[in-house]
């Protein structure tokens, strides 16, 4: 399966402008019913990689969890402009946990 | 452990010493590749851990001196600079499959717009050197933005199949195995018993019709 997929960003206008200098498709976004529709929009429209901010993903834990099973879209979590909350941080150590039983790292 | 429902007959014990077999060699070729699931995904976690811990400090550089041009700058100013970005980029998303588990293969595809020695969309005359620092760094970020969402993505999926593949595993190893084990142990012992009930019954057979001839 050869196929090009975009790039979004979604998240709150002041943390992602700037990726739009960079040829990335930008999402601006809020509340959370507002992301989880864009989310949704941007995953059936061959986006592969949806970068959101953690403090946006904390609001949509659910339809995150269901991109998540998926091979495609990747949802990868990065701080916002007010810095990073850790969130993907802590989801890379239940990860650990989850598969081996006890946080090695 | 529980004896399962089964006739203690022959053919029973048959069909049963079959199904253990089965079963301790799906248990051992589970046991190898959660084994080999294991390694990878060490391996992989850790890449994953160094890129989030080096991404995140650097995008809150970027962030900062964004922050600050757009402090300097009008807000309607500074979406127009970005507006139309001079690059663009696509993946090229393949699958692999590393033991039964999809993992996704991406391919980045960078391309810069005609003038090739310049990254900023923007004429310099009314933007802020503040924000050619920040999209400079966050040019800079992209490759291991993108390799972090590749790895992670990966150590995600494999997460997943590894909590399959022990609870599979655990199933077999304490529950099917040991189940099956004991049956066929108890249905021996039934047939056992049940030949030498015969040997006892045949020679009291015997017994009697020696002693009604005498």
């Amino acid at each position: 399966m050869i196929y090009m997929f975009k790039i979004a960003v979604v998240g709150d206008k002041d943390s992602i402008l700037a990726f739009k200098a960079l040829g990335v498709d930008v999402f601006t976004a809020y509340e959370s019913e507002e992301t989880r529709k864009i989310v949704d929009f941007i995953a059936h429209n061959n986006y592969g990689i949806i970068f959101i901010t953690e403090e946006l993903a904390k609001l949509i834990p659910d339809t995150i969890e269901r991109y998540n099973k998926e091979i495609i879209p990747a949802v990868i979590l990065i701080p916002s402009n007010r810095g990073s909350l850790n969130i993907g941080m802590d989801k890379i150590n239940e990860r650990v946990e989850k598969a081996v039983g006890t946080n090695i790292l | 452990m529980t004896k399962l429902n089964v006739n203690p007959t022959r053919m029973q014990l048959t069909e049963l010493k079959g199904r253990l077999s089965t079963a301790t060699r799906g248990h051992k070729l589970l046991k190898d590749k959660q084994d080999e699931l294991m390694r990878r995904f060490i391996e992989l976690i850790r890449r994953n851990k160094e890129l989030r811990v080096e991404v995140e400090e650097e995008l809150k550089d970027s962030f900062k001196e964004f922050l600050l041009a757009s402090a300097v700058m009008s807000p309607e100013m500074l979406e127009e600079a970005v507006a139309f970005p001079k690059e663009t980029i696509t993946v090229d998303i393949k699958k692999k499959n590393v033991m039964s588990v999809n993992i996704p293969v991406m391919n980045f595809l960078r391309k810069l717009e005609d003038d090739e020695g310049s990254i900023y969309p923007y004429g310099f005359a009314q933007t802020s050197s503040e924000l050619d620092d920040a999209i400079a760094k966050l040019y800079g970020i992209m490759p291991k933005l993108l390799e972090l969402a590749e790895v992670e993505k990966a150590c995600q999926l494999m997460a997943d199949e590894i909590e399959k593949t022990r609870r599979r595993v655990n199933a077999l190893e304490y529950r099917t195995i040991p189940d099956l084990e004991e049956t066929i142990r108890f249905i021996r012992m039934k047939l056992d018993e049940n030949e030498r009930s015969t040997i006892t019954r045949l020679m009291k057979v015997k017994e009697i019709i020696n002693a009604t001839e005498d």
